[in-house]
C-alpha cells in the first residue's frame, strides 16, 4: 500500500535531523496557523499563490531562494565545524550523516538558492526593462515557479522522512547506482531535480520568448539594457542545457528503477558517459548562474557611476561569446578521466579562452566607473567586492584549467575554494546587489543602508577567511568531502575557515536585521517617485511598486538608457500634457501552477517511495488540471481607464520634481 | 512611423532598418515559444541518441541490432507516422477554413494512425522482451529501449493532447486561443516525425547494418 515507506523512515535515532525537522515543522505550522487565524489566507491565495503577475512570481522565487539559503548555510556551518573538530576524532557528525550534509548543501545552494534567486530577479525586472506589461506566458510562469518550489519541498522532506543522497551534489555512478546506494536518498535527489528542472525549463522558454518577442516600441536589440541581454543568454543556455540534465537523470532513474545498464559496472554500462553528460549540462549551468549576475553588476555600476555603460556592444558580444563557448569546456571537470593529452589540451585551451570575454567585462565595468560620479551604496559595494573577488576566483580557475596542474588539484579543497570563490563572489554577490538594487522597485521602500554595508563587509571578509585557507589545505593535499583526518598541518587552516563561516553568519544576521529594520522604518525609506537611484532603464520609469499593468502607456524607446533620455527630454521640454488613458487587459490569476505543483509533489513523493498507485492518481490529477485550465473561457480581465488614470496620475505627480533634478545627484 | 534615433547608428546595427514595432501578436508568441520548447525537446533526444551511439556495441554477449530489428515492421511504423502527419496537415487546413467536419475527420485519422504506430511499437517491444532481449539484458538494449520508448511516450502524450483538442474544438469551436493551441499541437506532431526519421535512420537502418 505505501511502497517502501514505513515508520523506520523517520530517523528517531538521529537527534540532529529529527530536532531540526521538528523545529522547522513547528515553525511552518505556527506560520500557517497565524496566517489562517489572522485571516490572511484569502489575501495570500488571491494575490500571491494564484498570481500570474511576473513581479509577484519574481518576489516568490527570491523568497524561496532566501529561505533555502538559510537551510544551505546551516549545512555549510555544520561542515566547517565538523572539519574543525574532526582531527584525530570523529567530530560530531557520523559519516553517513556528514555525506548527506555535503550533498544537500551543494544541491540546495545551486538548484534552490542560486537558480531561484537569479530567475526571480529576471522575472521581476526584465519585463519592466523591456517596457512591457507581462512575460510571454504568465500562467506558465506560475507553473514554473511552483514546480521549483516542489523540488525544494521534496529535498526538505528528505530531512525527516527517509534520507538524502550521500553521493555529492552530482550523483556520480556507480556509487549512485542501486547496488551501492540502495536507500531512497538518491531517489529524493533525482525526482526533486527532475521536477524542478521542468520548472526551470519552463522559466527559460518563457524568458527567451519574452526578450525576443515582447519588447516595447523602439526597443531594438541594441537598445536593450545589458541585464536583458544576459537574461537572454542565460535562458538560451537553460533551454539548451537543462534537457541534458533531465535526460541524464532519467537514465540514472531507469538504471535504479528498472534495471537498465546506462551507467552500471555490469551489462556494458559506461560510467564515464554520466560524467560527460552531467557536465555538458553542469558547465553551462555555471554560466546560467553567473551571466545574470554580470547583467546586474552592469546595471548597478552604470547607475551608481552616473554614466552609460562603457563598451555596451563589446559587453553584448562578450555575453554571447560566453553563451556559446560555455558549451565547449565541460571536459575540464574531469581531465583525470584519461581522454589523452590532445583532448585535454583542447578543453584546457577552450577553458582559458572563455576567460577572455569575462576579462573584457571587467575592463568595461572599470571604465564605466572611471571619471564617473560614484555613489558607494550597498549594491555598488557588492559590485566592487565582486570585481576583486571574482578576478581571484577566475585566476585560480585558469590555473585548474591547465591539465597538468589539474591532475594535482583535482578533487582537492583547492577546487572547492575555487568554485566557491566564483559562485559566492560572482553569483551570490550579484544576487545580493540585485536584491538591494531592485528591492525598492518591488516593495516601494529602500533597504536600510547601514545594515546593508555591515552585511557586505561581514560577507566579504568572512568569505576570504573561510575559503582562502581552503586553497592552502588544497595545496597541502587535502581532498574534498573528508569526514575526519589526521594531518596536523591542516588543522589550523580548517579552524580559520570555521571562523570565516562564523563571519558569514554575522553577515547573514545583518541581512535579516536589514530586512526587519527596513520594514519597521518603511515610511522614512519610502520611494515615492519610483526612481530612488536616479536610474537609467525603464523599470525606474514607473511607480514603486509598479501597478499590475506596469506602464499606463508602453514607453516609446528612442535610444539606449531610455529612461535617462526621457528625463533629459522632460527637463528640456517641460511637462507633457496628460495622456488619454485607455482601459488595459491583463491576464487573470490562476491556481493552475499551485495545483499542478501539488500533484507533482505527490507524484514525486510516491515515486521515491515506490507507491505506484499514488503516482498514477497524481499524474491523472495533473493532466486534469491542465484540461480544466485549457477549458476556461475568460483568461483576461479589463482594468478600466479611470483606474489606470488614477494610479498613473499619482505617480506622475510624485515624479515631476525628481525629473527636473535628475542627473544632479 | 517616426524614426527618432539618438545615436544615428544603433537602429541599423543588426540589419534592422525599421524601428522595432513593439510586442508580437499572441499567435506569433505562442508559436515561437513552442518552437523553443521543441528545440529543447530535441536537445533531450540528442542525449538519448548520444547514449545510444556510445552503447551501441555494448551488447554484453547478447543480441545486436542486426539480429533483432525487423525492417519490414519498422517500414510500416514509419508509413503510419508519416501519414498521420499528413492527416494532421489536413486538420490544419480544415481549421484554417473553419470546417468542423473535416477537422474532426482529419484529427480522427491522425489519431488512428498514431495508435497504429504505437501498437506496432508496443508489439515489437513485447516481442523483444519475450525473446529475452529486454532493456536490462545489455547496455545497448537499455539505450535502444530508452530512445525509441521516449519517442513512443511523446507520441502517447501527443495522442492525449490530440483527443483533448478534438473535444475542445467540438465544445468551443475555432476560438483564437484554441487555434493557437492547435498550432502548437501541429508543430509537436510534425516534430515527432522529424525525430522518428532520425530514429529510423540511426537506430534501425544503421543498426541493422552492424
Amino acid at each position: 500500500m505505501l511502497g517502501k515507506l514505513t515508520w523506520s523512515a523517520i530517523p528517531f535515532d538521529q537527534p540532529i535531523p529529527l530536532v531540526t525537522g521538528a523545529v522547522v515543522l513547528v515553525v511552518i505550522l505556527a506560520v500557517l496557523v497565524w496566517i489562517v487565524l489572522a485571516g490572511h489566507l484569502p489575501y495570500l491565495w488571491r494575490e500571491w499563490i494564484t498570481s500570474v503577475d511576473h513581479k509577484r512570481i519574481g518576489v516568490m522565487y527570491t523568497l524561496l531562494a532566501c529561505v533555502m539559503l538559510l537551510r544551505g548555510f546551516s549545512d555549510a556551518i555544520m561542515m566547517r565545524a565538523q572539519q574543525a573538530l574532526a582531527f584525530h576524532s570523529n567530530g560530531f557528525l557520523p559519516p553517513e550523516h556528514y555525506n548527506q550534509i555535503f550533498s544537500a548543501h551543494g544541491t540546495i545552494m545551486i538548484f534552490f538558492v542560486a537558480m531561484p534567486f537569479v530567475i526571480g530577479l529576471m522575472n521581476l525586472v526584465v519585463p519592466l526593462q523591456l517596457g512591457v506589461r507581462d512575460v510571454a506566458f504568465p500562467t506558465l510562469n506560475s507553473v514554473g515557479f511552483w514546480l521549483t518550489a516542489t523540488g525544494a519541498l521534496l529535498v526538505n522532506i528528505s530531512l525527516v522522512v527517509g534520507e538524502f543522497a550521500r553521493t555529492g551534489w552530482l550523483p556520480y555512478p556507480p556509487l549512485s547506482e542501486l547496488t551501492y546506494s540502495p536507500g531512497v536518498g538518491v531517489d529524493y535527489y533525482l525526482w526533486s531535480l527532475e521536477i524542478s528542472g521542468v520548472g526551470t525549463l519552463v522559466a527559460g522558454i518563457n524568458l527567451v520568448t519574452t526578450v525576443l518577442k515582447i519588447r516595447t516600441r523602439g526597443m531594438s536589440y541594441m537598445r536593450m539594457p545589458i541585464f536583458c541581454w544576459t537574461t537572454l543568454a542565460s535562458n538560451l543556455l537553460i533551454i539548451a542545457a537543462f534537457p541534458i540534465l533531465t535526460a541524464t537523470l532519467a537514465m540514472l532513474i531507469l538504471d535504479r528503477y528498472l534495471g537498465f545498464h546506462f551507467f552500471t559496472n555490469t551489462g556494458g554500462g559506461n560510467v564515464m558517459m554520466f560524467m560527460n553528460l552531467i557536465w555538458a549540462w553542469g558547465h553551462p549551468e555555471v554560466y546560467i548562474l553567473v551571466l545574470p549576475a554580470f547583467g546586474i553588476f552592469s546595471e548597478v555600476i552604470s547607475t551608481f557611476s552616473g554614466k552609460p555603460l562603457f563598451g555596451y556592444r563589446s559587453m553584448v558580444l562578450a555575453t554571447m561569446a560566453i553563451c556559446v563557448i560555455s558549451f565547449m569546456v565541460w571536459l575540464h571537470h574531469f581531465f583525470t578521466m584519461g581522454a589523452g593529452p590532445n583532448v585535454n589540451a583542447i578543453f584546457g585551451i577552450a577553458s582559458m579562452i572563455i576567460a577572455v570575454p569575462t576579462g573584457v567585462k571587467i575592463y568595461n565595468w572599470l571604465f564605466t566607473m572611471f571619471a564617473g560620479r560614484i555613489r558607494f551604496t550597498t549594491p555598488m559595494m557588492w559590485s566592487i567586492g565582486f570585481m576583486v573577488t571574482f578576478i581571484i576566483g577566475g585566476l585560480t580557475g585558469v590555473l585548474v584549467a591547465v591539465p597538468p596542474a589539474d591532475f594535482l588539484l583535482h578533487n582537492s579543497l583547492f577546487l572547492v575554494a575555487h568554485f566557491h570563490n566564483v559562485i559566492i563572489g560572482g553569483v551570490l554577490f550579484g544576487a545580493f546587489a540585485g536584491y538591494t538594487y531592485w528591492f525598492p522597485k518591488a516593495f516601494g521602500f529602500r533597504l536600510h543602508e547601514g545594515w546593508g554595508i555591515a552585511s557586505f563587509w561581514f560577507w566579504l571578509i568572512g568569505f576570504y577567511v573561510a575559503f582562502f585557507p581552503l586553497y592552502a589545505v588544497g595545496f597541502l593535499g587535502m581532498t574534498r568531502r573528508m569526514q575526519h583526518y589526521d594531518v596536523a598541518e591542516w588543522k589550523p587552516w580548517l579552524d580559520l575557515a570555521s571562523v570565516g563561516a562564523g563571519l558569514v553568519l554575522a553577515g547573514i544576521i545583518c541581512q535579516i536585521m536589514q530586512l526587519v529594520v527596513s520594514i519597521r522604518r518603511r515610511e522614512e525609506l519610502r520611494d515615492v517617485t519610483g526612481d530612488p537611484w536616479d536610474g537609467r532603464s525603464l523599470e525606474w520609469a514607473t511607480a514603486s511598486p509598479p501597478p499590475v499593468f506596469n506602464f499606463a502607456f508602453m514607453p516609446h524607446v528612442t535610444s539606449e538608457d531610455p529612461y535617462w533620455a526621457m528625463k533629459r527630454r522632460a527637463q528640456v521640454e517641460g511637462d507633457a500634457k496628460e495622456p488619454d488613458y485607455q482601459p488595459i487587459e491583463m491576464p487573470r490569476n490562476s491556481p493552475t501552477g499551485f495545483v499542478c505543483a501539488f500533484f507533482a509533489s505527490v507524484t514525486g513523493f510516491a515515486l521515491i517511495w515506490h507507491i505506484w498507485w499514488m503516482a498514477i492518481v497524481a499524474l491523472i490529477g495533473a493532466y486534469a488540471t491542465f484540461v480544466v485550465f485549457a477549458w476556461r473561457d475568460h483568461d483576461e480581465y479589463e482594468i478600466p481607464a479611470e483606474e489606470v488614470a488614477r494610479l498613473d496620475r499619482a505617480n506622475r505627480e510624485a515624479r515631476r520634481e525628481l525629473v527636473t533634478a535628475a542627473g544632479s545627484v | 512611423m517616426s524614426i527618432a534615433v539618438a545615436h544615428g547608428h544603433d537602429a541599423t546595427l543588426i540589419g534592422l532598418d525599421a524601428e522595432h514595432p513593439g510586442p508580437a501578436s499572441k499567435r506569433i508568441v505562442a508559436g515561437y515559444g513552442f518552437w523553443i520548447f521543441i528545440l529543447s525537446d530535441m536537445v533531450m533526444f540528442s542525449c538519448f541518441f548520444a547514449a545510444y551511439a556510445v552503447l551501441l556495441g555494448e551488447t554484453n554477449g547478447g543480441p545486436s541490432g542486426a539480429e533483432l530489428f525487423n525492417l519490414k515492421n519498422v517500414a510500416v511504423e514509419t508509413a503510419c507516422l508519416l501519414l498521420s502527419s499528413f492527416a494532421c496537415g489536413m486538420a490544419s487546413i480544415a481549421a484554417e477554413v473553419r470546417n468542423h467536419l473535416w477537422f474532426q475527420i482529419a484529427m480522427a485519422v491522425t489519431c488512428v494512425l498514431g495508435l497504429a504506430f504505437l501498437t506496432i511499437e508496443f508489439r515489437e517491444f513485447a516481442d523483444l522482451v519475450a525473446r529475452g532481449a529486454g532493456p536490462s539484458r545489455s547496455a545497448f538494449l537499455s539505450a535502444f529501449f530508452t530512445l525509441v520508448g521516449c519517442h513512443g511516450l511523446h507520441v502517447s502524450g501527443g495522442i492525449l493532447w490530440l483527443l483533448t483538442m478534438m473535444a475542445q474544438v467540438f465544445a468551443k469551436g475555432f476560438r483564437a486561443d484554441i487555434l493557437r493551441r492547435f498550432l502548437c499541437f501541429a508543430l509537436f506532431w510534425h516534430a515527432l516525425d522529424i525525430i522518428w526519421v532520425a530514429v529510423f535512420s540511426v537506430v534501425y537502418l544503421l543498426g541493422s547494418a552492424v
